[in-house]
């Protein structure tokens, strides 16, 4: 990948929770239009990363830059309204508001009224559940349609950038399958580009374009994702495809980890 | 029939201080919803903004609703700054910290108020001083009624406000859930400030309404207490419930005052707390998703 082209690039960013490194070091890129995902086990650092690129968290080292421009240490409003949405683990609905309300808080930062109405409804197209639920509030809302309403709602920010951090947490293989071809429409028929952070290698590297796998805050592999899927250690611990060997049990305890 | 009308002319009395404690409360409320911070101080800026009324409407002559308006918009902008400049910098220390830190302001409300406007009791001239309405042969204050009235009007004004405007929605979120919030774009502090500001507002138009009934004074702050009361009662997160618990706490009272011996009224909200924090610690309205941070 040429670094000129990248619409973001994270160049060596080091993260702290106090005294604790969590991200020792990662270099990636997202191109224009592509979908990239990021594999690795609980506590490896994924949702570290999305944190430090949203502004939550600022990096001790390193740059962050989203078109040409450092954002790292920006808080994350400003972010936002750089273009880049987050669908944040756990999806962290707004419980009390209606699943509409939520909606309509994702396009907070937004004046264009017509187009706001406009991705609405290209969100109730996408997941028609939610126009069902749309007076309902999101509490009450099953975790498939939270999911669901935590892409939405990222998507009504008009994002050129979107992140996903875990959608198939906790949700049923079928919903899982109709969300990623969901987020593959999202990405090929609006032109979003997504990074996306996965524990579920197997449905993340269908969907992505290009992976990189972390392991205690470092990036450990990377590749496009079709070649990703014929190497030996992804088949193995990612995939659960086993070959035992001799790393295999050696690693027994890490390949637990994987779903 | 004396007997009817004597309870009823207490119920309305005792529900207009109830209003007032209600909407104290309601600054405690909101206040605690968005920050998770309990503002020991907001008796003492309904005080703030009693004064800042007295000197609008008595000392310079403005008209009484002009002079009212402008005292709110005053006190608000003063709970903007309070919050922008003072209380931003301890959100996350310890509630010790936060506690200590409004008394403190307390403190120091009540001295400043006392230099600017001395240590006597003052008031103004309002047009429900000393009128009457009748309601069905009962003979009520207007003072009392005007409480009642404007109170209702201002949680309607409020309700609207907090479901029916974008900004509105965006203090309920932020107040539900700050990260997400800052995810979507919502600049949370200012948000923030803007309900400290509400609640000031909210403060010092109970100080205002309440001016017919009681003089203002320095000291007139500790009312906070009793609407401290009422914010438990009613479950210390719930905006209908802050505003029932007041209205009951205040019924109460008056109540209390009338049928039992001398001086059980003062000590009356304080029963109620302790009756709710053993009975029902939760309240009356509790919510039951928990809140994330
Ligand atoms: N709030 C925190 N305070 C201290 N350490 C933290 C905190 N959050 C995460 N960590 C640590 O940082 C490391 C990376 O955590 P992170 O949440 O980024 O992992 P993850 O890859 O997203 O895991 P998961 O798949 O479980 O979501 C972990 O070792 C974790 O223990
Ligand atoms: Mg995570």
């Amino acid at each position: 990948m040429s670094a000129t082209e990248a619409l973001l690039r994270v160049a060596n960013i080091e993260t702290y929770y106090g005294p604790i490194q969590a991200i020792r070091g990662v270099t990636l890129d997202v191109n224009q239009g592509q979908i990239v995902t990021v594999l690795g086990a609980n506590g490896a650092g994924k949702t570290t990363i999305l944190k430090t690129i949203s502004g939550v968290m600022d990096p001790e080292r390193g740059q962050v830059v989203f078109e040409g421009k450092n954002i790292a240490g920006m808080k994350p409003d400003r972010v936002m309204r750089e273009g880049i949405c987050h669908s944040p683990e756990g999806r962290e609905v707004f419980p009390f508001l209606t699943v509409h309300e939520n909606l309509v808080m994702g396009a907070y930062s937004r004046h264009d009224k017509d187009e706001v109405a406009h991705d609405l409804e290209a969100c109730f197209g996408y997941f028609p559940r939610l126009k069902e639920r749309a007076h309902q509030r999101a509490g009450l809302l099953s975790g498939g349609e939270q999911q669901m309403l935590a892409i939405s709602r990222a998507l009504m920010g008009k994002p050129k950038l979107l992140l996903l951090d875990e959608p198939s947490l906790g949700l049923s293989p079928i919903l899982v399958t109709q969300i990623f071809d969901i987020v593959k429409r999202i990405n090929r028929e609006r032109g979003v580009s997504i990074l996306l952070v996965e524990q579920n290698a197997h449905i993340a590297l269908k969907t992505a374009d290009y992976g990189y796998v972390i392991e205690v805050g470092r990036i450990v592999m990377e590749d496009e994702c079709v070649r990703l899927m014929e190497k030996d250690d992804i088949k193995e611990f990612y995939l659960g495809q086993k070959e035992a060997g001799v790393r295999g049990r050696r690693r027994w305890k890490r390949k637990k980890l994987w779903r | 029939m004396e007997d009817a009308a004597r309870l009823l002319q207490l119920v309305v009395n005792g529900a207009a201080s109830g209003c007032i404690y209600g909407l104290i409360a309601l600054g405690f409320v909101l206040i605690y919803k968005a920050t998770e911070m309990i503002n020991f101080a907001q008796g003492d800026i309904l005080m703030l903004g009693g004064f800042v009324a007295f000197t609008l409407i008595a000392t310079w002559g403005l008209n009484y609703w002009l002079g009212a308006f402008l005292a709110v918009v005053i006190t608000a902008a003063f709970g903007f700054a309070l919050d922008a400049l003072v209380l931003r910098r301890v959100i996350g220390q310890p509630q010790f910290a936060v506690v200590m830190l409004t008394l403190g302001l307390g403190f120091i409300f009540r001295a400043f108020a006392g230099i600017v406007w001395g240590y006597d009791s003052v008031g103004f001239e309002t047009p429900f001083t000393n009128r009457t309405v009748r309601l069905g042969g009962v003979v009520l204050g207007q003072d009392n009624v005007s409480i009642i009235v404007g109170t209702v009007i201002l949680c309607l004004v409020l309700y609207l406000f907090f479901n029916r405007t974008r900004l509105g929605i965006a203090m309920q979120a932020s107040s539900q859930n700050q990260l997400a919030a800052y995810y979507m774009g919502i600049p949370v502090r200012t948000i923030f400030s803007l309900i400290w500001a509400i609640s000031a507002g909210v403060a010092a138009v109970a100080g205002i309404l309440l001016s017919p009934v009681s003089m203002i004074d320095v000291n007139m702050g500790f009312l906070g207490i009793k609407a401290f009361a009422a914010a438990v009662l009613g479950g210390f997160g719930s905006i209908p419930g802050a505003l029932v618990g007041g209205v009951i706490v205040g019924i109460v009272e008056q109540l209390a005052g009338y049928y039992l011996p001398p001086g059980s009224q003062d000590v009356t909200s304080n029963v109620v707390l302790l009756a709710v924090l053993i009975l029902r610690p939760e309240g009356l309205f509790a919510q039951n998703i928990r809140k994330r941070v």
